[in-house]
């Protein structure tokens, strides 16, 4: 996995709540059996019309949000199916962090896996970059932010500074970029001891 | 004496590996159920690191998503479904992972099967690359919904790395009335709680609104848990569970004994949670949902509401957002909505019960003249009982579909979906937008509620309906 230190990026502002994995990456893509490859297929349904062509009034077809690396989003972000091509969709279009006041569960793990992290911010703190990211665009900028891992803060050049939680355990592996299953595979001792506990064979027995 | 413990804490203190300093606690994993769409990367992932499934035997696969529902023998005509189901048998057998493949009498939604065969038991830890893995918390298991990663992890190492959520419980006083079914109830609930209201919470269903609900309702209730955004809805195992498992073929050899420690299970009377919601099941009418969430629900008899009725903004845009898509006016009566397609199916409602319900109420009837509508049973085995007991005559003869076992048109991998602007009364899980098929107007009903819309042309309150 990419390991995630600190990002910096331009934003793209995605003013919804609930946003279900069903927009991230919509069902007829979810029949290929790879990770990779699904960024053309995000918020399929919301970025293109039917006739193929981009959505100009979706928010990601804006020009401000041309090269986002940071998602702005609002409450319960990524509810719905447990689907993890959505962070693979989310990732591979170039998105290495996302903001939002809450996340839903499942995404909120799958996030973790793919070097991406997901930002719980205060819905004021929410507000305030929201209305930051729309006086860019209305200046005919980009709004810039900076996501430190190492700090667990998010900031701009505007002196909006801020700072979130995030579990030590997911924070580390992302730092570092581990491999959780070796990780995991560390303890296999104490898995083995647990089945025999439990009155489980031994493993290939 | 060690402190009052909550069904929650018992599965979980018993399932906990390690908690080694600075890392999540390691949690033992029973049941390892595995479909097509969100398991070929991870079988992918352990070939590429030299891994093996280190427990095969508590690991159970079967295509469910993708598959076509209509005729078995003809060739899957989608070569990306195809390839896709062609993949899960072909790690099944690289693994030796036990598949319940299509053309195997058992075949079925794994939320639906797992169970039907016992594979699913009281106090079993139970994960599944599917949000709907609640399900199986009806028979008193912690069943949660996991990502592929974690998929991967769990078939390399038997365990998870989770932090223990927090306790809701959901308490159901009083019955449900004449009429009002499982899932009029938990909609009811996702109303109140709101899509979001359960994060971070694993729910525990109690009371005598429960305690009355047979399996199956147990199972939809259980099943939408994650639409109030709870990772896990769990109910207390009791006689109804235990008869319920007995002489299913994965059910344990010695059940005296199995069922002497699940009686163990059920929280403790002084037990506490961290949350209480308190619900009245006579309170509970018959819902329709309005609008691209499960909580955006009312009444059968009630009117669509108006976006500028809510205070939030969030949710004042969210409705005004959701009837654009959804093609409705606020203030329009439910039950002057005319609907073009019925699907009665889905993990949460497409068990027997389900089916029975739904024939009940069509018996003797017609379906609407502009109305298509199908039935897709939840397993081979769903189907087959159905077909014994006549359900599948009742159904042809009023004018359904009645198809072969899978997921189908509640999410639309495979060929049925609904077209741009077609309005379904759906017995499934989500009205997202675009859920059964790009631009498709999904409405949640239970069973009864779509069959009696099927034959109406539009929903009706099934309380007074006219059963022959």
């Amino acid at each position: 996995m990419e390991p995630f230190t600190t990002h910096q990026g331009t934003v793209a502002a995605l003013d919804r709540a609930n946003v279900d994995t069903d927009q991230i990456i919509p069902k007829q893509f979810l029949k290929r059996i790879e990770r990779t490859g699904f960024g053309q297929f995000l918020f399929f349904d919301w970025r293109f019309l039917p006739d193929g062509s981009a959505d100009p009034g979706f928010e990601l077809n804006r020009p401000e949000a041309a090269g986002a690396t940071i998602l702005l989003a609002r409450r319960n972000f990524g509810c719905g199916s447990s689907r993890e091509h959505a962070p693979w969709a989310l990732a591979d279009y170039g998105f290495r962090a996302v903001i939002a006041p809450t996340f839903a569960d499942i995404f909120f793990n799958n996030c973790f896996q793919n070097g991406m992290v997901p930002v719980k911010l205060a819905e004021a703190d929410v507000d305030e970059l929201f209305r930051r990211a729309a006086a860019a665009a209305a200046a005919g900028t980009q709004y810039r932010m900076r996501v430190d891992l190492r700090e667990c803060t998010v900031s701009d050049d505007a002196g909006f500074s801020q700072s979130f939680s995030v579990d030590p355990f997911r924070r580390q592996c992302l730092l570092e970029g581990l491999d959780d299953i070796a990780l995991s595979l560390r303890h296999a001792d104490a898995i083995s001891a647990w089945e025999a506990a439990h009155g489980l064979p031994p493993v290939g027995a | 004496m060690s402190a009052p413990r909550t069904l929650l804490d018992k599965i979980w203190d018993d399932h906990v590996v390690c908690e080694p300093s600075g890392e999540l606690p390691l949690l033992y994993i029973d049941r390892h159920l595995v479909h097509e769409v969100t398991s070929p990367q991870a079988f992918e992932g352990l070939r590429l690191a030299g891994r093996r499934v280190r427990r095969p035997e508590a690991t159970f696969a079967t295509p469910d998503h993708n598959v076509p529902t209509s005729d078995r023998r003809l060739p899957i005509a989608d070569p990306v479904s195809k390839q896709q189901i062609d993949t899960l048998r072909a790690n099944c057998r690289e693994f030796g992972v036990r598949l319940f493949d299509l053309g195997d009498a058992d075949q079925g939604i794994v939320h639906v099967i797992g169970p039907e065969l016992g594979i699913t038991q009281p106090g079993m830890t139970v994960v599944c690359g599917d949000s709907h893995t609640a399900t199986h918390g009806a028979l008193g298991a912690l069943a949660f919904g996991i990502g592929t990663s974690e998929v991967e992890h769990v078939l390399a190492t038997q365990t998870l790395r989770q932090a223990k959520p927090r306790s809701l419980e959901v308490r159901v006083n009083g019955r449900l009335l004449p009429g009002v079914t499982a899932k009029d109830l938990v909609l009811h609930i996702i109303g109140r709680l709101s899509t979001e209201g359960g994060s971070g919470f694993v729910i525990e269903y109690t009371g005598e609104g429960i305690r009355g609900l047979g399996m199956a309702e147990r199972m939809t209730v259980c099943n939408m848990s994650i639409e109030a955004g709870a990772r896990a809805g769990m109910i207390a195992p009791d006689v109804t569970t235990f008869d319920y498992i007995r002489g299913r073929d994965f059910a344990p050899r010695d059940f005296d004994r199995a069922v002497a420690a699940w009686e163990k299970l059920p929280s403790d009377p002084n037990a506490t949670y961290d949350r209480v919601e308190i619900f009245a099941a006579d309170a509970v009418v018959p819902q329709v949902t309005w609008g691209t969430n499960p909580a955006q629900v009312v009444g059968v008899d009630a009117r669509v509401p108006d976006p500028d009725a809510f205070a939030d903004p969030n949710e004042r845009s969210s409705a005004a957002r959701a009837l654009d898509y959804m093609g409705l006016a606020g203030g329009t009566p439910i039950a002057e909505i005319a609907i073009d397609r019925v699907f009665i199916g889905s993990c949460t409602n497409s068990r027997i019960e389900d089916l029975r319900a739904a024939a009940r109420v069509v018996q003797g009837h017609r379906v609407a003249g502009t109305v298509r509508a199908m039935v897709v049973p939840g397993s081979g085995r769903v189907k087959r009982q159905a077909e014994e007991e006549g359900l599948d005559r009742v159904f042809r003869e009023a004018g359904f579909d009645w198809r072969e076992a899978g997921c189908s048109m509640c999410l639309g991998m495979n060929p049925d979906t609904l077209a741009p602007g077609e309005r379904c009364a759906s017995t499934s899980n989500r009205n997202f937008e675009g859920r059964q098929g790009k631009g498709g107007r999904t409405h949640l009903v239970s069973p009864a509620m779509a069959a009696a819309a099927a034959v109406r042309g539009h929903f009706v309150d099934i309380r007074d309906w006219d059963y022959r």
